[in-house]
C-alpha cells in the first residue's frame, strides 16, 4: 500500500530513479533546513517531542529500530533480530556487535537498558515515555515506584531480553529518536548536552543556536561504506520565504514548501521537478466534544460532515497541499481502506440530520483554535460560513498552539480544530479512541464505544495480521459513523530537493526526517 | 581641589545615582514578567509531552516549583537573581546565563552594525537636506527617510535577499556562518534602514530650528564661516538630540531585531525569546527580557555621560 501511496504521490520520484542508476558518491556537503521554528529545543533528544529536533537528531542518534520508508514500516536497527515467545509478549533482541558511540566506544545492552529507563524518569516527563511504557514495569518507574524496568533483561552484552505489557509490535513503540540509545557514561556528564554522543552516522561538530547545527561523518558507523557525505549542516529556517530565496539560490539542499510556494514550484518549470511528496500519518480534524449536549447527538456530528466542502477548502485554501480524510486513518496507513468513501458535501441532508435531532434552528457553539495556517484559523473562517448555512453558529476562540494543546488534552472546549499523529502504526492510532484511554493521553474526545472498544481489544488479540487488518478497518468505519470529529484531511507533505540531493526516502511519518547515511550529493552541488 | 576633580564628584554621584534609579526599573520589569506568565494560559509541562501521565505532570511542576504560589517563586527568582543567578531553562534544562551568553555576541553584533549603518546614513542625510531646505537634495533624502520608516521589515528583508543573493550573488541570503562581515550585511541593513530614516528626518528637523537660533546668528554677524558656523555651533548643538534619539532607538532595535534574527536564521537573544515565550520557558523568557533591559538602560546611561562630554553646560544633576 505505502509503495502505491509513494509512487502516486511522489514527484520526487523523478529526482530518484536517475539517482538509482548512479553510484552514490562519497564526500560532500548536505545542507538541510529545519523549518519549524526559530531554534532547536535540545541537544539531549529525550527531552524534546517537536520533530524541528528528530532532523538533527536522525544524522546523530540511533533506536532500536529505524524506520524504513520503502517498506513503510520500522525495521530493526540497532536491533539485529528480535525473537517473539510468550505468547507475543516476550522479545529478545539481538543487538549489533558492531555499533560504536561517537566517543569510540561499542554498545552494549547495558547502554538501551539504562537509556530506557532514563526515559522512564517521571520527574523530568520525557515524551518518549509514551513509547517505552509498552514494557512491563516501565509505568512503576516513571510514577517512583521502581528503580529499573523490571521488563528489561540483559542476557548478555549484546542480547536483551524485552517483557511487553500488552500484545503489540515494539518495532512502531522503539523507532523514533525520542527512544533514541545514549552511551550511559556519557549522557550522565553535564556536558553532554552541549556535546551530545550518539550512534548515529554523523558526530557532532558544532551547535550555533538559533541557526544550525553541523555534524560530520562518523568513519566508525556501522553500515559498510556509509553514510556517503563528509559533513551534514541543519540550518534553523522557521520562514517558508526566506527558505524560498536561499533554495532558488541553491544555498540549502531541501526546503519544506506551504501551499502558497507548492503553487509556485508546480508552475515554474524549473522546480516543478524538485517537488518531493508524501501522505503523512497526520489527520487534521475538528474535535468535538460529546459533553456539550448538541454534540452528544450522532446526528449532529454526522450533519457538521455533511455541511462543510471540504473539498473546496483543500483545494481552494489550501491549494491542494492535503489529502480529503475519509475517516481516522490516513492514507498511508497499513489498515486504510481505500474503498471508503468520504462524508459528502450535502448541506440539506445536514439540515435533515439536524431537524431529526432537535436542532432545526441550529445551535451556537464555541470552536477553539490555533492561528496555524494549515489547519487553524484560516480554516475555520472558511468552515464558519458552511455552518451558518445550516444554521449552526460558531464562535471562534483563538489560543497559541502551547494553550491548544492544553485545552484540547483538559477538555475545556466545545469543539477545536487539530492535526494530530495518526500513525504509522493503526492500532495505536484507532486506540486512541478506546474507552480506557485517558483524555489526557490522546483520547481527546473523550470517545466511549463499548463496540468499538470490543473491535479494538480483539485486534489486539489477533495473530494474524489480515485479520487485524480487517478489525482494524471496521474500528474505523465504525468511526466515521460515529463521527467525533469532523474529518478534515491528512498531510500532504511537500519539499522541494536540489537535482543534485540523491536518495530522499519519502518518510511518510515527517518528510524532514532523513536517514541521513543514504542520502548523497554529486559534484553538480555548489557545497563541495 | 582642581576643576577636574570638581567635575568628577558630581559625576561620579551622578552615576551611582542613576545605577540605583535603575533598580526599581529592573524589579518592576522583573515582576511584571512573572505575574504575565502566571496568568496567561499554557504551561512548559504541556508542551514537552503529549499524553505524560497525570502524576508525572504533578511531579515535574513541583520539580520546575510550578506548583508554588506566584509571590513564593517570585521572591526565590529574586534571591537567585542577587547571587547572578537567572535560573536554569525549562526547555534545554541548560543555565539561562550559558543560553544567554551564546546569543549575546550576535544580538549586539547584529545592532550595533545596525545603528552605525543607520547614524553614518540617516545623520550626513538629515544635515545635507537641512542646509538646503525645500531642495532637490532635501525632498529626496525625505523620499528617503519616509519610505525608510513604512516599509515593512520582513518585505524589506526579503526584498534585500532577493536583489543581493539572489539576483547579484554578492551576499549569502541566510544564516551566521562564521560570523563574518558577509553574512551581517543584509540583517543589519534590514534592521537599520527605519531608525537610519529617522535619524534623517530627526537631524533635518534638528539642524534647521538650530540654524535659525540667536547664538547662530550672532556666530554668522560676528563673520564666522558658514563651515565653522555649522561644525562649532549647529552640528554640536544637533549631535544632543540625535544622542537622544540613539538611546532610544537601542531599544527599539533590540525589538525589532526579534523578525530580522527569525527571518535570516540570525542566532540572537531575539529569536531565544520569542520561543522561549511560545514553549513557556520562563526563566528563559525572564533572563531574556532582563538582558534587554539591562542593556537598554546601560546604553542611556552612556548617552546621558555623553551629553555631559559633548555639552559642557549639561550637568550631572
Amino acid at each position: 500500500m505505502f509503495r502505491m501511496i509513494a509512487i502516486v504521490a511522489g514527484l520526487g520520484l523523478a529526482l530518484a530513479a536517475p539517482a538509482e542508476a548512479q553510484t552514490p558518491r562519497k564526500g560532500g556537503t548536505i545542507r538541510m533546513t529545519a523549518p519549524y521554528g526559530s531554534s532547536f529545543t535540545s541537544l539531549d533528544i529525550h527531552t524534546t517531542q517537536r520533530a524541528q529536533d528528530e532532523i538533527y537528531a536522525k544524522a546523530l542518534h540511533r533506536s532500536l529500530y529505524i524506520w524504513d520508508s520503502a517498506e513503510g514500516k520500522p525495521v530493526p536497527e540497532l536491533a539485529k533480530e528480535a525473537v517473539v515467545s510468550g505468547g507475543g509478549l516476550v522479545y529478545t533482541f539481538k543487538l549489533r556487535d558492531d555499533a560504536y558511540f561517537h566517543n569510540g566506544r561499542k554498545m552494549t545492552a547495558d547502554d538501551v537498558i539504562w537509556s530506557y529507563n532514563r526515559i522512564m524518569d517521571g520527574s523530568k516527563a520525557y515524551p518518549g515515555a509514551r513509547y517505552v511504557r509498552i514494557i512491563e514495569g516501565a509505568a512503576a518507574v516513571e510514577k517512583g515506584q521502581a528503580k529499573e524496568i523490571s521488563g528489561l533483561k540483559k542476557i548478555d552484552d549484546f542480547t536483551v531480553e524485552m517483557k511487553l505489557t500488552e500484545k503489540v509490535d515494539p518495532a512502531f513503540y522503539l523507532f523514533t529518536a525520542l527512544t533514541s540509545i545514549y552511551p550511559a557514561d556519557e549522557a550522565v556528564k553535564d556536558s553532554f548536552i552541549q556535546h551530545p554522543i550518539g550512534l548515529g552516522p554523523f558526530k557532532f561538530v558544532e551547535h550555533v543556536p538559533g541557526s544550525r547545527i553541523v555534524m560530520e561523518r562518523w568513519d566508525r558507523f556501522y553500515k559498510p561504506g556509509k553514510p556517503y557525505a563528509d559533513k551534514v549542516i541543519v540550518s534553523v529556517m522557521g520562514e517558508a520565504a526566506a527558505r524560498d530565496v536561499a533554495f532558488r539560490n541553491k544555498e540549502i539542499d531541501t526546503s519544506v514548501l506551504g501551499p502558497a510556494q507548492y503553487v509556485a514550484y508546480q508552475a515554474d518549470p524549473n522546480l516543478k521537478g524538485t517537488i518531493a511528496e508524501v501522505a503523512e500519518v497526520f489527520t487534521r480534524y475538528m474535535g468535538i466534544n460529546p459533553a456539550f449536549k448538541p454534540f452528544a447527538d450522532k446526528r449532529v456530528r454526522q450533519a457538521i460532515n455533511y455541511a462543510i466542502d471540504t473539498d473546496l477548502i483543500i483545494n481552494k485554501l489550501v491549494k491542494g497541499k492535503a489529502y480529503r480524510a475519509t475517516s481516522w486513518l490516513p492514507l498511508t496507513s497499513t489498515a486504510y481502506d481505500k474503498a471508503m468513501k468520504p462524508y459528502p458535501y450535502d448541506p440539506a441532508k445536514a439540515r435533515q440530520l439536524l431537524a431529526e435531532a432537535g436542532y432545526p434552528s441550529g445551535f451556537e457553539f464555541e470552536w477553539t483554535t490555533s492561528q496555524n495556517e494549515s489547519w487553524g484559523l484560516p480554516i475555520v473562517a472558511a468552515v464558519i460560513p458552511m455552518l451558518d448555512k445550516v444554521g449552526i453558529k460558531a464562535k471562534v476562540k483563538q489560543v497559541e498552539a502551547a494553550v491548544l494543546s492544553e485545552v484540547v488534552r483538559s477538555g475545556d472546549y466545545q469543539a477545536f480544530i487539530y492535526s494530530q499523529q495518526t500513525g504509522p502504526d493503526p492500532q495505536a492510532a484507532l486506540k486512541c479512541f478506546h474507552s480506557s484511554t485517558p483524555q489526557s493521553a490522546c483520547n481527546y474526545m473523550n470517545f466511549k464505544n463499548a463496540e468499538f472498544d470490543k473491535i479494538i481489544d480483539e485486534a489486539g488479540q489477533a495473530d494474524d495480521t489480515a485479520k487485524r487488518t480487517q478489525l482494524l478497518q471496521k474500528a474505523n468505519a465504525l468511526l466515521y459513523d460515529e463521527a467525533p470529529v469532523w474529518f478534515f484531511n491528512y498531510n500532504k507533505a511537500v519539499m522541494a530537493v536540489q537535482p543534485w540531493l540523491h536518495g530522499v526516502q519519502l518518510n511518510a511519518t515527517e518528510l524532514t526526517h532523513q536517514n541521513v547515511e543514504d542520502l548523497w550529493v554529486d559534484e553538480t552541488s555548489p557545497a563541495k | 581641589m582642581s576643576d577636574g576633580g570638581r567635575k568628577k564628584v558630581p559625576m561620579l554621584s551622578f552615576l551611582i545615582r542613576r545605577l540605583l534609579q535603575t533598580i526599581p526599573t529592573v524589579l518592576a520589569v522583573v515582576a511584571l514578567v512573572f505575574v504575565l506568565f502566571s496568568v496567561v494560559p499554557g504551561s512548559i509541562v504541556s508542551s514537552m509531552s503529549d499524553d505524560a501521565d497525570p502524576q508525572v505532570e504533578l511531579r515535574l511542576k513541583k520539580q520546575l516549583g510550578l506548583d508554588e504560589p506566584v509571590h513564593v517563586r517570585f521572591g526565590g527568582y529574586i534571591a537567585k537573581l542577587a547571587t547572578g543567578d537567572f535560573g536554569t531553562s525549562f526547555r534545554t534544562r541548560e543555565p539561562v546565563t550559558t543560553m544567554i551568553a551564546k546569543r549575546a555576541w550576535p544580538t549586539l553584533q547584529l545592532i550595533f552594525t545596525a545603528m552605525a549603518f543607520s547614524v553614518l546614513l540617516g545623520v550626513p542625510l538629515g544635515f545635507i537636506a537641512a542646509l538646503r531646505p525645500g531642495g532637490l537634495v532635501d525632498s529626496a533624502a525625505m523620499v528617503v527617510a519616509v519610505s525608510g520608516l513604512s516599509i515593512a521589515k520582513f518585505w524589506l528583508g526579503l526584498v534585500l535577499m532577493y536583489l543581493f543573493a539572489l539576483k547579484l550573488g554578492w551576499l549569502p541570503s541566510f544564516g551566521y556562518g562564521d560570523g563574518g562581515l558577509k553574512y551581517l550585511i543584509l540583517p543589519a541593513v534590514t534592521l537599520g534602514v527605519s531608525p537610519m530614516a529617522l535619524f534623517a528626518r530627526t537631524t533635518r528637523a534638528a539642524v534647521l530650528e538650530i540654524m535659525t537660533a540667536d547664538f547662530v546668528r550672532t556666530a554668522r554677524s560676528k563673520g564666522m564661516s558658514e563651515v565653522r558656523v555649522v561644525k562649532w555651533h549647529v552640528m554640536r548643538n544637533a549631535l544632543v538630540i540625535i544622542l537622544t534619539t540613539v538611546g532610544l532607538q537601542f531599544g527599539g532595535l533590540m525589538g525589532q531585531a526579534v523578525v530580522v534574527e527569525k527571518l535570516f536564521s540570525w542566532p540572537g537573544i531575539g529569536s531565544l525569546l520569542v520561543d522561549s515565550v511560545l514553549q513557556r520557558d520562563i526563566p528563559a523568557v525572564q533572563g531574556s527580557i532582563l538582558v534587554v533591559v539591562l542593556a537598554f538602560l546601560a546604553i542611556n546611561l552612556l548617552i546621558d555621560v555623553l551629553y555631559g562630554v559633548i555639552d559642557p553646560r549639561i550637568r550631572y544633576a
